[in-house]
């Protein structure tokens, strides 16, 4: 067990390391921060200079061991394009992303799960037939059009609810939240069905294909046999095996949810990371750009290791020692 | 002798293919949607790009069954007077162009590198498969749009075609991995097999080993790879154009057409963005269709 936790934390620390060097290489090869400062003519001597100050006559790895030090106390340099501390803007521009993502992920998770078992106990009937329908569609359509979709029934057609922004936004201390008046939650309605709908249809395909699976095994027949009640087979025998991959697949998509939300807040002009990524792309603002994909990275890393370590607190066959159990 | 259409239509793929009615509509929507974006020029009632046609006066007009709408202009026009028709031929045309390039590349070069990495094994292999995992952990756009930004970085003035050689090029960039993994681990079957080994030993020389040998017998599952990936490489086209970093205004795809509608939403307009949706999402849908009919075609244990 614990061999296991050291070798996946070593191989996180890997995964990091290898993303910092990309972005390290962005940082220092794309768009030459030298020229940038001096201008086009500029002599030899002033460059010379210029690169002594910056750092950048010193040997390759020690440049890149000190971009790993900075990076890890979170400095990664002023934006280009806004000439402000990317590590500000990207703070400011969290906690947008983050209630986006978690209110899709809990949207997702409550109505997949609840359609997807009803999918596969009541596989024919009508109502499991639309949902197979609309999943299918959910997984064809673009992101994009999903939003515009909503956008054109739900704002410009009925006017209910709004279709930009984030609406009135409570401060506490650096975080910036919108889940405490009902204006945030009405601005949080579009972006956050948006977003959740692809991973909506994926868990519930999910769930109704796991378990139609479950309930083809042995144990629930006994359990049927022994003359338990459907509820107590359905939900506390088959359920419950089900959800391991459901566990699994949400957390791997949960930091799809982050990287997916880079479209839904163009959408939306959610004041999230995504948009300020999608403007770091625009005006090639290489810092931003290296800062969010280190901190995409840290969360897809971070999930994964959660994900993988619950599966052996979750799993008892994967506690067992190899040797063991005979 | 039969031509080879005949014979096709007479193999087992060819009877799948007729007696699937999914995969007949499918592939006459694609077969629509392709020879339109061919002949755009010929089909088109108008022509978009041609700046002394467009006339103000007849700008946002409704489709034609409105009432203030003209038949000259089936699905009404945009904010500058174009035929919203025309533009979806010729977006469609280049969408399909970007889509079909970037695969067609990244099955180019995921077949060579995963042919290379399974046949030779060692610290290749190794050091392509580590490539492959930290690609595929993070989700294909987040990379396409990385490889945009780098590009746009490089080359801050580019002009057209360098535009869409980084949009293709970034497409093609996170496409490659699938194949790659794909055709190493079939490779990594094929190459103990009797006829790999008979080759080697009568000296045969590696490469021509994997061209004629090996690449014939793992290109089964990329063909159906690639099918769908024809369909997620047209989606991804359209999401990055939607963003504003893929294919220029000067020549709209489908992408950029629903982004350009997209700010006439609120004025009511909304065929100018509904329409380019509605063609992007009938042309992914008709090849992600063909491509399921196809693996399933291609599958001996479900015949």
């Amino acid at each position: 067990m614990l061999a296991f936790v050291v070798r996946r934390l070593l191989q996180a620390v890997l995964v990091m390391l290898s993303v910092a060097f990309v972005a390290f290489l962005l940082f220092q090869y794309v768009g030459d921060p030298v020229l940038q400062i001096l201008g086009q003519d500029a002599t030899p001597e002033q460059v010379a200079q210029v690169r002594a100050e910056l750092g950048l006559d010193r040997p390759f790895f020690v440049q890149f061991a000190v971009f790993v030090w900075h990076a890890l106390h979170g400095d990664f340099g002023m934006s280009i394009h806004q000439g402000v501390p990317v590590a500000r803007l990207i703070a400011e521009r969290f906690p947008a992303t983050l209630e986006l993502a978690l209110v899709a992920a809990a949207l997702a998770l409550l109505v997949g799960i609840p359609m997807g078992v009803y999918a596969a106990l009541r596989r024919g009937s009508f109502l499991a037939q639309v949902f197979m329908t609309f999943s299918l569609l959910g997984v064809s359509l673009p992101t994009f059009l999903i939003g515009i979709l909503l956008i054109l029934v739900f704002s410009v057609q009925l006017g209910w609810l709004p279709s930009f922004g984030r609406g009135e936004v409570v401060q506490w201390g650096w975080w910036s939240t919108g889940l405490l008046t009902a204006k945030g939650w009405r601005h949080l309605v579009l972006p956050a069905v948006t977003l959740a709908i692809f991973q909506l249809t994926l868990i519930m395909r999910l769930v109704r294909a796991e378990m139609l699976e479950v309930l083809r095994t042995d144990y629930i027949k006994f359990a049927r046999a022994r003359g338990l009640s459907d509820r107590a087979v359905h939900f506390g025998h088959a359920l419950k095996n089900t959800l391991v991959p459901v566990m699994t697949i949400t957390g791997l998509q949960l930091g799809g949810l982050i990287a997916f939300a880079i479209i839904t807040e163009t959408v939306f002009q959610w004041p999230g990371m995504g948009l300020l990524f999608i403007q770091a792309v625009t005006f090639a603002d290489i810092p931003v750009m290296a800062a969010y994909l280190c901190l995409i990275a840290l969360i897809f890393v971070v999930i994964n290791l959660i994900v993988d370590l619950l599966y052996v607190a979750v799993d008892p066959r994967l506690r067992l020692d190899k040797g063991g159990g005979h | 002798m039969k031509s080879w259409w005949m014979r096709w239509w007479d193999s087992d793929i060819g009877y799948s293919f007729r007696t699937s009615p999914t995969a007949v509509l499918a592939a006459l929507i694609a077969l629509l949607c392709g020879l339109s974006a061919l002949f755009a020029p010929w089909v088109a009632p108008h022509n978009p790009f041609d700046l002394a046609s467009l006339d103000l006066g007849s700008a946002r007009l409704p489709p034609a069954w409105y009432p203030e709408g003209a038949w000259t202009y089936p699905l009404g026009t945009d904010d500058q007077g174009r035929d919203i028709l025309s533009a979806l031929i010729y977006g469609a045309r280049i969408s399909l162009f970007v889509g079909l390039t970037s695969v067609a590349l990244s099955v180019l070069l995921g077949v060579t590198l995963g042919l290379v990495a399974g046949y030779l094994g060692g610290w290749v292999d190794a050091l392509l498969m580590r490539l492959c995992d930290v690609m595929l952990s993070f989700p294909a756009i987040l990379i396409a749009l990385l490889i945009a930004g780098v590009g746009r970085a490089l080359f801050p003035n580019a002009h057209e075609t360098l535009a869409f050689g980084v949009l293709i090029l970034s497409i093609t960039l996170t496409g490659w991995v699938q194949y790659a993994r794909t055709v190493r681990g079939s490779t990594l079957v094929e190459r103990q097999k009797e006829y790999v080994q008979a080759a080697r030993v009568i000296g045969v020389a590696p490469l021509r080993i994997m061209r004629r040998h090996v690449l014939p017998n793992v290109l089964g599952p990329v063909l159906v790879l690639a099918t769908i990936q024809v369909a997620t490489a047209i989606i991804t086209e359209a999401t990055l154009s939607f963003l504003g970093v893929g294919a220029p205004p000067t020549s709209p795809s489908l992408g950029t057409l629903i982004r350009i509608g997209n700010d006439y939403l609120f004025s009511g307009e909304w065929w100018i963005t509904i329409f380019p949706g509605v063609m992007l999402v009938l042309i992914a849908l008709s090849v992600n269709l063909l491509g399921d009919w196809l693996r399933d075609a291609l599958n001996p244990r479900l015949r």
